[in-house]
């Protein structure tokens, strides 16, 4: 049995201030329950679909719709969706679009950010309101549509990539940075005699890791994510990005005329072809899930330093 | 309220100036912050020509793509067509206007709309606060990072992808109506009531944003001084009393800054999660003004009309954030456009 000091020792943990009184046992269990009710809440609906787009039809059709329990495992479903046909196609518009976007709107945004970041630099303040104006008054879906049309991008990829290209909410967080820096070791290296391209590449950049690195995830997660201006800009369905064929495929139950997917009959019913739905979800998902471990730790950061210092 | 920002004093920096206060003269004086007025234009182009040119291709972009367009709101005073473009399009003063204001859909909308902000700031708003006052209560660090990652994940997901889980879970073919089926319940469709429609979205927002929602709340949990608690504990305060007179006050002033903020974007609701669901559930009770603006405009195409919809939308929602942030000042918080600009 647990001796009274020992308990003791067990319920205060090592991490309570001296001056907290010992917890209610019933309190910890309450707190306990609503946080695993929480995690599960995130947890279970991606559990039984990943374990769905792994299950065999009979077993789908058993348990009538999303499988809890792990039956046959297969792969078919992921075969069938990446053997060419439009989800195949559409992955591959999404990671091009993303990679390229990223990648634009990334270096943009550095560079913009540190042009403003020299406090008393010329018509810094004018040009920081250029960014400020677009943060507060959006044109509106109707002129810019008619804009995009006019450049004749609509059907163009550039389409899903340049409307969107700069956030003037992640220049102003990288700005933030980038005014943290301190000052003395720039001036530094400017009497030195580096340019600004100079200090920026090999001082400023090295120290700002962390904070390019979660712009970097909000711009690549805004591409990957992004479906209306696919569904505004984009009437080719062979052009398709992923998040698109998602929602037509899978959330209006659209068989896909001229795609890999015609075979798979999802008339009769959501059972029928679940397994191949819940796929095109997941690979929806897997770039999220794989990024995310490598810049979740430096959200706080970058976060809070955008919201709170604008 | 601040947050640290660690800034590495990089060593060869140091050195390099250290080198400098050995062996050169000092920095030359043009450079003094005091004397900067007196450099002509000339000289301030050739220091900070650089730094301009870092920042034409993001202004570039800008131009094009966000004040171009502004421009192009025009078309919302003109019997707009799209073969004789805006140039050629005669102007018809406020007609397009007149008709906005006297269209019931349009009305419609803006109830919808406000509906719907009402909803999440009564149902949603709160949800973060307590969450991160959760969490802070747990003590031990790996789990609580732990927690925290799972439950800023579903932000990471795109609406098509929160609202698909949500039709595999709560749909008629979905995942609950399975479960009562077997129970011998039938005609279980959440995503096709329109009576519980509201609450539906605003469970998908909780569902995706109220983990990412929390990380405000806990920065601003972490700067309170623990002395404060050890004091109120000597004066007799139990858990609550700790929570009343410690805790809240050092959130009030980010939940106010963010409540003013929230009511100043009251027009704008999710639109891509709206325009996902309003098939399924009708437009009676899904229609918003953004989405109102869409079917209107690209697929109506009655553009001038759905332009002069937007503009008043637009300029509606700007007044209403810059009243914010305007009364985010009298109650002592630099609003955003202060804190940006310093």
């Amino acid at each position: 049995m647990l001796s009274a000091s020992s308990y003791r020792k067990f319920v205060r943990g090592r991490n309570r201030p001296v001056w907290e009184e010992d917890p209610n046992p019933a309190g910890l269990v309450v707190k306990a329950l609503v946080l695993v009710a929480i995690v599960a809440a995130v947890l279970f609906p991606l559990y039984t679909i990943v374990l769905t787009s792994f299950s065999s039809q009979t077993d789908v059709t058993r348990a009538g719709g999303l499988v809890t329990v792990p039956g046959t495992l297969s792969l078919a479903a992921y075969e069938q969706i990446l053997s060419g046909g439009i989800v195949t196609r559409a992955t591959l518009v999404s990671i091009g679009v993303t990679a390229v976007g990223t990648a634009l709107s990334t270096v943009v945004s550095i560079l913009a950010a540190y042009g403003m970041s020299r406090p008393g630099s010329l018509w810094h303040r004018p040009i920081l309101f250029v960014f400020l104006v677009t943060m507060f008054f959006g044109a509106g879906m109707i002129p810019t549509y008619l804009l995009v049309s006019n450049l004749g991008l609509i059907d163009s990829y550039w389409s899903l990539i340049l409307p969107t290209a700069v956030s003037a909410f992640n220049v102003l967080i990288l700005r933030s940075f980038f005014m943290g820096i301190d000052r003395e070791i720039l001036d530094a290296a400017r009497v030195d005699g580096a340019s600004d391209w100079l200090i920026l590449g090999r001082i400023v950049l090295p120290m700002s890791k962390a904070a390019i690195a979660v712009v970097a995830l909000f711009y690549g997660v805004g591409y990957w994510n992004a479906f209306f201006n696919a569904m505004l800009y984009i009437n080719d369905n062979a052009k398709w990005p992923l998040q698109l064929v998602l929602r037509s495929y899978v959330l209006q139950g659209v068989t896909l005329p001229g795609s890999g997917t015609g075979q798979v009959d999802v008339d009769d019913g959501a059972v029928t072809g679940l397994p191949v739905k819940m796929a095109v979800l997941v690979l929806a998902v897997i770039p999220v899930l794989l990024v995310y471990p490598f810049v979740q730790r430096h959200f706080t950061k970058g976060v809070i330093l955008g919201a709170i210092k604008g | 309220m601040s947050v640290h920002v660690e800034s590495r004093t990089g060593a060869p920096g140091e050195r390099a100036e250290d080198g400098r206060r050995a062996g050169r003269p000092p920095a030359p004086p043009s450079r003094a912050p005091g004397k900067r007025r007196k450099i002509s234009l000339r000289a301030r182009l050739r220091r900070d020509g650089a730094l301009l040119l870092m920042v034409l291709p993001a202004v570039a972009l800008l131009t094009v793509f966000a004040y171009v367009p502004m421009l192009g709101n025009v078309i919302a005073w003109q019997d707009y067509s799209p073969y004789t473009g805006f140039l050629d399009s005669p102007f018809v003063g406020w007609w397009n206007f007149e008709r906005v204001f006297t269209n019931p859909l349009f009305l419609d909308a803006v109830v919808n709309t406000l509906i719907i902000s009402a909803f999440q700031i009564v149902l949603f708003f709160p949800v973060p606060i307590a969450l991160a006052l959760l969490l802070h209560s747990v003590l031990s660090p790996t789990l609580r990072t732990t927690i925290q990652s799972i439950v800023y994940l579903p932000h990471f997901f795109s609406w098509v992808i929160v609202v698909t889980i949500f039709q595999q879970i709560f749909g008629g073919a979905g995942y609950v109506a399975g479960r009562l089926r077997d129970a011998g319940y039938t005609g279980f469709d959440l995503m096709t009531d329109p009576d519980t429609f509201y609450l539906l979205i605003t469970a998908q927002v909780v569902w995706k944003d109220a983990g990412w929602g929390i990380i405000i709340f806990l920065a601003a949990l972490s700067t309170v001084n623990p002395n404060l608690y050890e004091a109120a504990v000597v004066d007799g305060a139990g858990r609550w009393r700790r929570m009343w007179h410690v805790t809240l006050p050092a959130l009030r002033p980010v939940i106010v800054l963010l409540l003013i903020l929230r009511l100043g974007d009251s027009l704008t609701v999710g639109f891509e999660q709206l325009i996902l669901q309003r098939n399924a559930v009708g437009v009676g009770v899904s229609e918003v003004l953004d989405t109102f603006v869409y079917y209107q405009g690209v697929v109506n195409g009655d553009w001038a009309f759905a332009a002069a919809a937007g503009l008043v939308k637009g300029i509606v929602s700007l007044i209403l954030v810059l009243a914010a942030n305007r009364v985010a000042h009298v109650f002592g918080e630099a609003g955003v456009y202060q804190r940006a600009e310093r």
